[in-house]
């Protein structure tokens, strides 16, 4: 049925396991190609780590899939070079809007903020997403592709875990120093090592399609049904991909037959009813689902790490599946490197465990909540439901109480042990623990993101009136800072234009709109601290050395 | 006393008729809809109040007053 998507098929080769007959042991082995091992790979290779990416198939996603990448996982990928493509193909929307039975409950405009590189998401269907995440590994030398291999066996060891994997031309054995598991909810992983994935089905059975739209002109928009006629008694989404394909999802209760409800002779009057009887369109892909809320307790054991779905998953509602796992790629590969390079010590791992189960945590309340409200249990519930629903076309104030998903943003972590608590009074900006936040800059005129300048490695952020102003003292503490074992390399950020692109090799860069230091609530002479994950782990508003020397350390759990 | 406590002394100016109204509402009405306008209600008054913490504490009062029989 699928006609605007063709399927490259990648194909296996033997691995130089298998050419030799050796077992070998590899730094890193990542399983499972889905987004979030294919970020993992990204991540590595960036950061000079060679890695072997094992999946069991030889395509990218088949059908849409996750649709909805969010403002976190797009700057994520544009640190990873990965995201001009999806930002060219994904469509962004700005007006949603809800009904409840057979009219409009209210209409918003989500008018993005401006001075961010990137929109708060994109709707891009997660094949596309994938080829673009593959193209960069294609030809990477660091980089080992090897599809139709099926991770059948795992012995863990104590500083290597040792692999069995299936393959069209027989099994081999192979070890990886850390084995990173993205292989989804169904983690192939997750059951050889007989490890907990705690939770619940949800009964609710919902039927996902998507269409391609042949009448021109249709609105680029949300729209979220609430009991509609055309589905009553549950809940129904329109929004738009690539490609003029827009997904619609109908919940289908919990008692559905799931196979007569995904023929196209039941399907497509639905969707008529939902569009109207003068919209013109053909489908594309039909599939049925329901959702687990679950996750592991742990998601890190010994030298096996678990992201995304392998370690938990929720009900879609707010597209915190794939973005989730994302941002756990993002917290974890930039900790491994420093633990396999000896600097760090195992502490800075098991500050992955906390700050990722924490995200996990909150992504699950924040989905929970959102399915109560789209799918009431009781009478009580509906009525509660119901009454918010009605109140909310005449009056504003039952608005923010509606929830068809609370979408996907950077989890804060306060209490992470990376961080170093404020002792300098800030009226605003992102707190130790919380995610960098974006503004414009020039650098010699040329506009560029203050995102785009951090990670990899610790990054400072000196806010200056003017660079003239630094005294030479700090400037080579600075340039001490850019040289450690660990380093920390500072961009300054000028309220007035500077003269020149850079400070004895310090960036230099112009708050043009004076949103930086607006954003980082920052007089002259503060200091941000970021991680290489561009996460802010302590901040000031004079600099001193030995201050963040000692920030640094901590947030990197330096072995001394 | 601090705004955030939940206020639980006699503070109706005109309790009769503040009941007879509230009576008066429920007139005629199914369960189901009692229901639903019971929602109303609270969900208006509860945005009047405002405060999360006594908002809470009003629900915890409700939750431990359970029922004798």
């Amino acid at each position: 049925m699928q006609r605007t998507y063709q399927y490259e098929v990648f194909p296996f080769r033997p691995s130089p396991e298998q050419r030799t007959g050796q077992v070998m042991r590899h730094p890193v082995i990542v399983v499972g190609a889905g987004p979030v091992g294919l970020t993992a790979a990204n991540d590595l290779v960036r950061q000079g780590i060679p890695v072997v990416l094992l999946d069991e198939d030889d395509k990218v996603s088949l059908g849409s899939r996750a649709i909805c990448f969010a403002k976190r996982s797009l700057e994520i990928f544009d640190r990873l070079g990965c995201v001009e493509p999806m930002r060219r193909k994904g469509i962004t929307w700005n007006v949603g809007r809800v009904f409840f039975r057979d009219q409009e409950v209210y209409r918003f405009n989500l008018l993005p903020e401006e001075g961010h590189a990137h929109p708060a998401f994109i709707n891009l269907q997660q094949y596309y997403l994938e080829e673009y995440l593959i193209q960069p590994l294609r030809d990477h030398p660091l980089a080992d592709l090897r599809w139709r291999n099926r991770l059948v066996g795992l012995e863990p060891g104590e500083d290597h875990v040792h692999l069995t994997v299936e393959t069209p031309e027989g099994v081999y054995e192979t070890e990886a120093e850390w084995l990173i598991a993205a292989d989804g909810a169904r983690s192939t992983t997750r059951k050889l090592l007989g490890l907990d994935y705690e939770g619940r089905l949800f009964q609710e059975k919902f039927l996902i399609t998507d269409v391609v739209m042949k009448t021109a002109d249709f609105p680029t928009e949300r729209w979220f049904w609430f009991d509609p006629p055309f589905n009553p008694g549950y809940s129904a989404l329109l929004h738009r991909q690539a490609d003029n394909v827009w997904r619609i999802d109908m919940q289908l209760g919990r008692h559905a037959d799931v196979e007569l409800e995904q023929r196209p002779e039941r399907v497509l009057p639905r969707i008529r009813a939902m569009l109207g009887e003068d919209i013109d369109f053909e489908l594309e892909w039909i599939s049925i689902y329901s959702f687990h809320s679950r996750r592991m307790e742990r998601f890190l054991h010994g030298r096996v790490l678990f992201v995304g779905d392998a370690a938990h998953i929720v009900s879609p509602f707010g597209a915190r599946g794939a973005n989730s796992g994302i941002q756990d790629v993002d917290n974890l590969i930039w900790k491994l490197k420093l633990v396999m390079e000896g600097k760090a010590g195992p502490e800075l791992l098991e500050s992955f465990n906390f700050e990722r189960t924490r995200a996990a945590a909150e992504n699950a309340f924040h989905t929970e909540t959102s399915t109560e409200f789209i799918s009431p249990d009781t009478p009580g519930q509906l009525a509660l439901r119901n009454a918010v629903l009605e109140l909310a076309r005449e009056h504003e104030f039952a608005r923010p109480l509606i929830n068809s998903g609370r979408l996907s943003t950077a989890t804060v972590v306060p209490d992470s042990p990376l961080n170093t608590p404020d002792r300098d009074p800030f009226t605003g900006g992102p707190i130790p623990g919380g995610p960098a936040t974006d503004a414009p800059l020039t650098r010699a005129g040329e506009p560029t993101f203050l995102l785009k300048q951090l990670g990899y490695t610790f990054n400072g952020i000196l806010f200056v009136e003017r660079p003239e102003e630094i005294p030479e003292a700090m400037l080579a503490d600075l340039q001490e800072l850019a040289a450690q074992e660990v380093p920390i390399r500072t961009r300054i950020v000028a309220a007035q234009p500077p003269a020149q692109a850079e400070l004895q090799g310090i960036p230099l860069f112009h708050d043009v709109a004076g949103l930086a230091r607006e954003r980082y609530a920052a007089q002259p002479g503060a200091f941000y601290l970021t991680r290489p994950d561009q996460v802010v782990c302590a901040r000031w508003q004079r600099f001193q050395r030995n201050l963040v020397e000692q920030a640094r350390d901590r947030a990197a759990c330096l072995v001394r | 006393m601090p705004e955030t406590t939940l206020q639980t002394e006699p503070r109706l100016q005109e309790p009769d008729l503040f009941y007879k109204s509230l009576a008066q509402l429920h007139a005629g009405l199914t369960p189901e809809e009692s229901l639903l306008v019971n929602s109303k209600l609270l969900l208006v008054l509860a945005n009047h109040i405002g405060d999360h913490q006594v908002l809470l504490q009003a629900i915890d009062l409700v939750k431990s007053n359970v029922s004798t029989d």
